[in-house]
């Protein structure tokens, strides 16, 4: 059975109504959150760990007991806070940013809510630098909630003090990672910092900290407000919830749209995106998660269920479901070579194997997809990527390697053949 | 990584920028953001002030601004902090124009979901234009970029111009949106798509219909 409407918690994701808190609350947002907070700290964690959330920005982490990591209290007089990364940048999502623009106030309640089960002294949110207008329509919200005493002193009237601070990045990739994040709020380059120690013992200005996306900490209060097993009722086992997925690329009507965990690729792409272009037989190959996953070619993701376990069942990942589709006319090594050049881009320097790797892995994956290699590059290609991977301190890395395993494994008699056509054409 | 360099630190350079002073009203937005983190920890600042201060230098050049030297140091002797960490900042983060831009900077995304939806024809609808990517055109205008992945996936292609998103764009689309700007008009921003609101699919939404017409309340079916 497929999600109905009364059960998507985004219920003005394509923004035809305004963002106001006017709107929002006759929407059910802040509706009665003193009661909320009233369940106590350890209620509210319990209950996210008991709806099966798992983080919705890639790696998947159970929210609930990543909040339970923090200080019950402070024993050194150190704050603790919350940082919500708000800074989508992974090819293919686009989801975060229709929350903020469109929902503002879910992020700003799930803040409250999230910020007090953990003890938070205030949440910065650290949004994107190119998301101009959608900081505005954030800070604009912000205000809005200052001013009805729904966050600041007595949040309402709950009798805690909490704070919601907007923080606009300036364009680095890297900075959704969230040790780098932490360092740029700290007003430096965002390089990833080594863990241990973790965030939750030693994150920004040396607190205990916890970094959640978006989209985890916005569902957050209308979970507690309709229970976990509400939520744990959608999607399977160990992959619980609603989800909003992103379909880029080449299907007749990209959208946004929010789904149960778990629903098949067939159905998401039939239901909502018109089906890929040019028909069923017409698709190559799909990116489920963002550009970090490696591709999965059409005959496996069709069935596949769009979840955690799912995807990893077919050698790939769910990501940020950030969905790109593929089809026939695709230059395929061209579309990963692309991906190649965006990790060379972004990498930030700090580690030798990814600054240098990730240049020269692109730089092979153009004289592949021109032809213009020998064949024993391919494995010499693979044998780079494996260097890269977990050498590195953080998954950007692995992430610049993925996509091109994902190429070698499933594509690779087109490699072959573009060199093969190269020579011929030489000796011709 | 990229490579970015700084506009050379000449005479002429400190002789415009050496005198550069917030204007009264960002002075005290400057205030404000300082206010946000706690005390001692002003240098967090330093990226909300930089991009103010990029502001400041467009509007005095009616361009999008960029970020010459002088004002990094004024900068960093209001936040306490060394030159060089601003000048790291400032070069680790695309956003911040290290040399002078035009009035507007058309920023093509080309990554790959933009790139399958035919970010191509936009870049060649640019240069067709007169623009070169890395370069401001002759009458100052136009300064063009390719950039990375701008999260504006379900409707693309896309460019940023300055602080608007255009997306959905074809050539011809581009062209008219071009067109306006260059005639000192507004041109609607976000999806240029007739009938499309958003990211919905196109044709209309598939889920949440009611909210179409109405601020629909789903609480009563739960």
């Amino acid at each position: 059975m497929s999600l109905q409407d009364k059960d998507r918690i985004f219920t003005n994701l394509y923004g035809y109504q305004p963002w106001n808190l006017k709107a929002a609350q006759a929407r059910g947002d802040w509706d009665n959150t003193k009661k909320i907070l009233a369940k106590g700290k350890d209620a509210i964690i319990d209950e996210i760990k008991a709806s099966g959330l798992r983080g919705r920005g890639g790696a998947g982490f159970p929210t609930g007991l990543k909040w339970s990591f923090m200080p019950k209290e402070s024993k050194d007089g150190r704050p603790s806070f919350l940082v919500i990364n708000a800074d989508e940048s992974e090819p293919g999502s686009c989801k975060d940013r229709e929350i903020i623009r469109h929902d503002p106030h879910k992020l700003i309640e799930g803040a409250l809510v999230a910020g007090f089960a953990m003890g938070a002294r205030a949440a910065y949110i650290y949004i994107r630098g190119e998301y101009i207008r959608e900081a505005q329509v954030l800070e604009a919200a912000v205000q809005e909630a200052y001013a009805a005493g729904l966050i600041g002193k007595n949040a309402c009237k709950s009798g805690y003090d909490f704070d919601v601070f907007v923080h606009r990045g300036a364009g680095a990739y890297i900075c959704g990672e969230e040790t780098a994040m932490i360092e740029s709020i700290e007003g430096k380059k965002g390089q990833p910092r080594l863990k241990p120690p973790f965030p939750a013992g030693a994150g920004l200005y040396g607190c205990p900290t916890t970094v959640n996306n978006v989209e985890s900490i916005a569902v957050a209060p209308t979970i507690i407000r309709r229970g976990a097993s509400w939520f744990s009722s959608f999607g399977r086992d160990n992959n619980k919830g609603t989800k909003l997925f992103q379909i880029s690329g080449h299907v007749n009507k990209p959208c946004v749209v929010e789904e149960a965990m778990s629903i098949p690729f067939s159905e998401l792409i039939e239901k909502h995106c018109g089906g890929i272009t040019g028909g069923k037989d017409n698709l190559l190959a799909v990116i489920p998660g963002g550009s970090s996953v490696p591709l999965v070619p059409a005959a496996q993701i069709w069935d596949a269920p769009m979840d955690f376990d799912g995807l990893r069942d077919v050698g790939s990942g769910l990501g940020t479901a950030a969905v790109i589709v593929m089809d026939k006319s695709t230059d395929i090594v061209r579309a990963i070579s692309r991906l190649s050049y965006f990790y060379k881009h972004e990498s930030c320097g700090q580690c030798t194997p990814c600054r240098e790797g990730t240049g020269w892995m692109w730089r092979v994956m153009e004289r592949l997809r021109t032809g213009d290699a020998d064949v024993g590059e391919i494995d010499m290609l693979w044998d780079v990527t494996k260097q890269v991977e977990g050498h590195t301190i953080c998954a950007l890395g692995d992430a610049a390697a993925w996509p091109i395993q994902g190429l070698i494994r499933h594509f690779r008699p087109e490699l072959e053949r573009r060199i093969a056509d190269n020579v011929r054409e030489a000796a011709e | 990584m990229a490579d970015r360099h700084l506009e050379p630190d000449t005479p002429e350079l400190r002789a415009r920028w050496g005198t550069f002073a917030w204007t009264k009203e960002n002075a005290a937005k400057v205030k404000e953001i300082i206010a946000r983190y706690p005390a001692g920890r002003q240098r967090s600042a330093v990226m909300p002030l930089l991009d103010l201060a990029q502001r400041q230098v467009g509007a005095e050049t009616n361009t999008q601004g960029w970020l010459p030297l002088p004002v990094m140091e004024y900068v960093a002797t209001q936040l306490e902090m060394p030159i060089i960490r601003v000048v790291e900042v400032a070069t680790f983060y695309f956003m911040y124009n290290l040399v002078p831009v035009g009035k507007f900077h058309v920023q093509v995304c080309g990554t790959t979901p933009c790139m399958l939806r035919g970010s191509d024809a936009i870049m060649a609808a640019c240069k067709k234009r007169g623009m070169e990517k890395g370069h401001t055109t002759e009458d100052g205008l136009w300064t063009l970029t390719e950039v990375e992945c701008m999260g504006n996936c379900a409707s693309a292609p896309m460019v940023q111009i300055n602080d608007d998103n255009y997306e959905d764009l074809t050539a011809e689309r581009l062209d008219a949106v071009l067109d306006a700007l260059a005639a000192g008009k507004m041109p609607k921003a976000g999806t240029q798509e007739p009938g499309r609101h958003t990211v919905e699919p196109l044709g209309g939404p598939t889920s949440l219909k009611d909210m179409v017409k109405a601020n629909h309340d789903y609480r009563k079916e739960w």
